[in-house]
């Protein structure tokens, strides 16, 4: 049986693992966005916090993330086998790009234009939400473009500890040593990544356009 | 240029009327110094200075002279590190400094709009900020696009980035004069234009600057600028006030400094006339 014959056969079933694949990744990045976003605000005027979050951003990066998946079952209230599991494991991978990307979009925006912002009589919050985070906007997507596509090839291992998703086809097909069936899931998995990313892009481009 | 000379004296003539009152803007025995790594640098010291009411001054000097630092300890963009500085009467250290700024227009060069929002946004800012009712918001917009020779409906919607330099100059003018502030600040406001372009926008500003009878600081490097437009010139060299003067006396001052940017001009008594 070739890929598309198993994708046929299975619809209902690759369905729903897109499905819960979707879900996984959604609530991972709303709640990574929750962090990240504040955080990067955040440290923009905090050079000790700053560093603190960044190198701790990144370390978690650094960890292989079936690993990162293993460490966390023995855990107590946060582990355990399922989904919730692997959503923090997904949230901590997902919060380096979100969180580096505001801190540069922040800082990035033209000294001039704050100092004519201020000489204006705009207050900091003024500042903040009408000038820096407009400008800083496309950056501030691109990191959760590029966590979002991180997210949902990642979400695949989730199916190790019993998160679902798409993953149960890959380690399925690694199993019973079948191209066909770690395509079932590998393939929407792509679809995925490449859709999030062609979509959040547009997102991008246009923010940028206005800016 | 006989019109331009006629413009100049109202222009002379309002700063006149109104300096029998209390300047707008004083300065005492005002230093400022900035920290860099290791040393303290100064920038401004001894600075005296009294600004009246509808006077269009110029601070002129070299790059490095302390003009832009002059302009902004007046908005409290900087800090002066001794001595007081006064604006409508009250200490600056009295003032709440955001509604000090909502009261001083402001003008830097074209890179001071705001690249997101639209022209009409941009200029409309501190009234928004300030609570203006939709239609004053309105009638002020269309008003101020006006005095700066800007078709209102045609340009409401743009966005800087589709704006040629003159036009964003312009814009930043219309912005600076939208709460209809008393006194207006500009930084080199005609420096990003070409040379036909910035005579047109002088031009205009003289005769906008005595309809509207403002009290203007005006920076600039340029002595054909300062000639032009200022009711008075405030010469600055390294920090310090070096020459006061009229236009007229400004071109026979002894100061070296005022003769070096008068030669580099290629401007003397006798060439202005």
């Amino acid at each position: 049986m070739n890929a598309w014959q198993f994708l046929v056969s299975h619809r209902a079933e690759v369905l729903l693992a897109t499905r819960d694949h979707l879900v996984l990744v959604l609530i991972s990045m709303a709640v990574a966005i929750a962090i990240g976003l504040p955080v990067g605000l955040l440290i923009v005027g905090r050079p000790r916090l700053r560093a603190v979050a960044l190198a701790f951003a990144s370390i978690l990066q650094t960890i292989p993330s079936l690993a990162l998946f293993g460490f966390l079952i023995p855990l107590p209230f946060i582990g355990g086998i399922g989904a919730h599991t692997a959503i923090i494991a997904l949230v901590l991978y997902a919060l380096l790009p979100i969180l580096r990307n505001t801190y540069v979009g922040l800082t990035g925006v033209d000294p001039a234009i704050l100092e004519a912002a201020e000489g204006m009589g705009m207050t900091e919050n003024q500042i903040l939400f009408r000038v820096r985070l407009p400008l800083a906007s496309s950056v501030i997507l691109a990191g959760i473009r590029t966590a979002t596509v991180i997210t949902i090839g990642v979400a695949t291992i989730a199916a190790a500890i019993g998160a679902g998703g798409l993953g149960i086809f890959i380690f399925r097909g690694v199993a019973m040593v079948s191209d066909a069936v770690i395509l079932a899931g590998a393939i929407p998995a792509a679809l995925l990544a490449l859709l999030a990313d062609l979509l959040i892009g547009l997102l991008e481009r246009r923010l940028r356009v206005a800016a | 240029m006989l019109t331009l000379r006629r413009e100049r004296c109202q222009l002379e003539t309002n700063a006149k009327i109104s300096y029998v009152l209390n300047p707008i803007i004083e300065f005492r025995h005002v230093e400022y110094q900035i920290s860099t790594n290791s040393a303290r640098r100064m920038i401004l010291s001894g600075i005296s200075l009294e600004i009246h009411g509808g006077e269009t001054i110029a601070l002129l000097g070299r790059s490095g002279s302390g003009k832009t630092s002059l302009l902004k300890l007046i908005n409290g963009l900087r800090q002066s590190s001794a001595g007081t500085i006064f604006v409508e009467g009250r200490d600056l250290s009295d003032w709440d400094p955001i509604r000090l700024r909502r009261g001083i227009g402001y003008v830097i060069q074209e890179i001071g709009l705001f690249p997101h929002l639209t022209v009409r946004e941009n200029v409309c800012l501190v009234p928004t900020l300030e609570s203006w009712p939709a239609d004053r918001l309105s009638s002020r917009y269309i008003e101020v696009m006006q005095a700066v020779g800007l078709a209102p409906a045609e340009f409401s919607s743009r966005f800087p980035r589709e704006l040629s330099g003159g036009q964003r100059q312009r814009v930043g003018v219309a912005r600076a004069l939208a709460a209809d502030p008393k006194i207006l600040l500009m930084d080199e406001p005609f420096g990003a234009v070409d040379p036909v372009t910035r005579a047109e926008l002088q031009r205009e500003f003289l005769s906008l600057a005595r309809r509207m009878a403002k009290t203007v600081v005006l920076v600039t490097h340029d002595v054909r600028e300062a000639l032009l437009l200022a009711t008075r010139i405030v010469l600055l060299d390294r920090g310090q006030i070096v020459a006061e003067a009229s236009p007229d006396q400004f071109v026979r001052l002894d100061s070296p400094i005022a003769r070096e940017f008068l030669a580099a001009a290629e401007l003397n008594a006798g060439a202005r006339a």
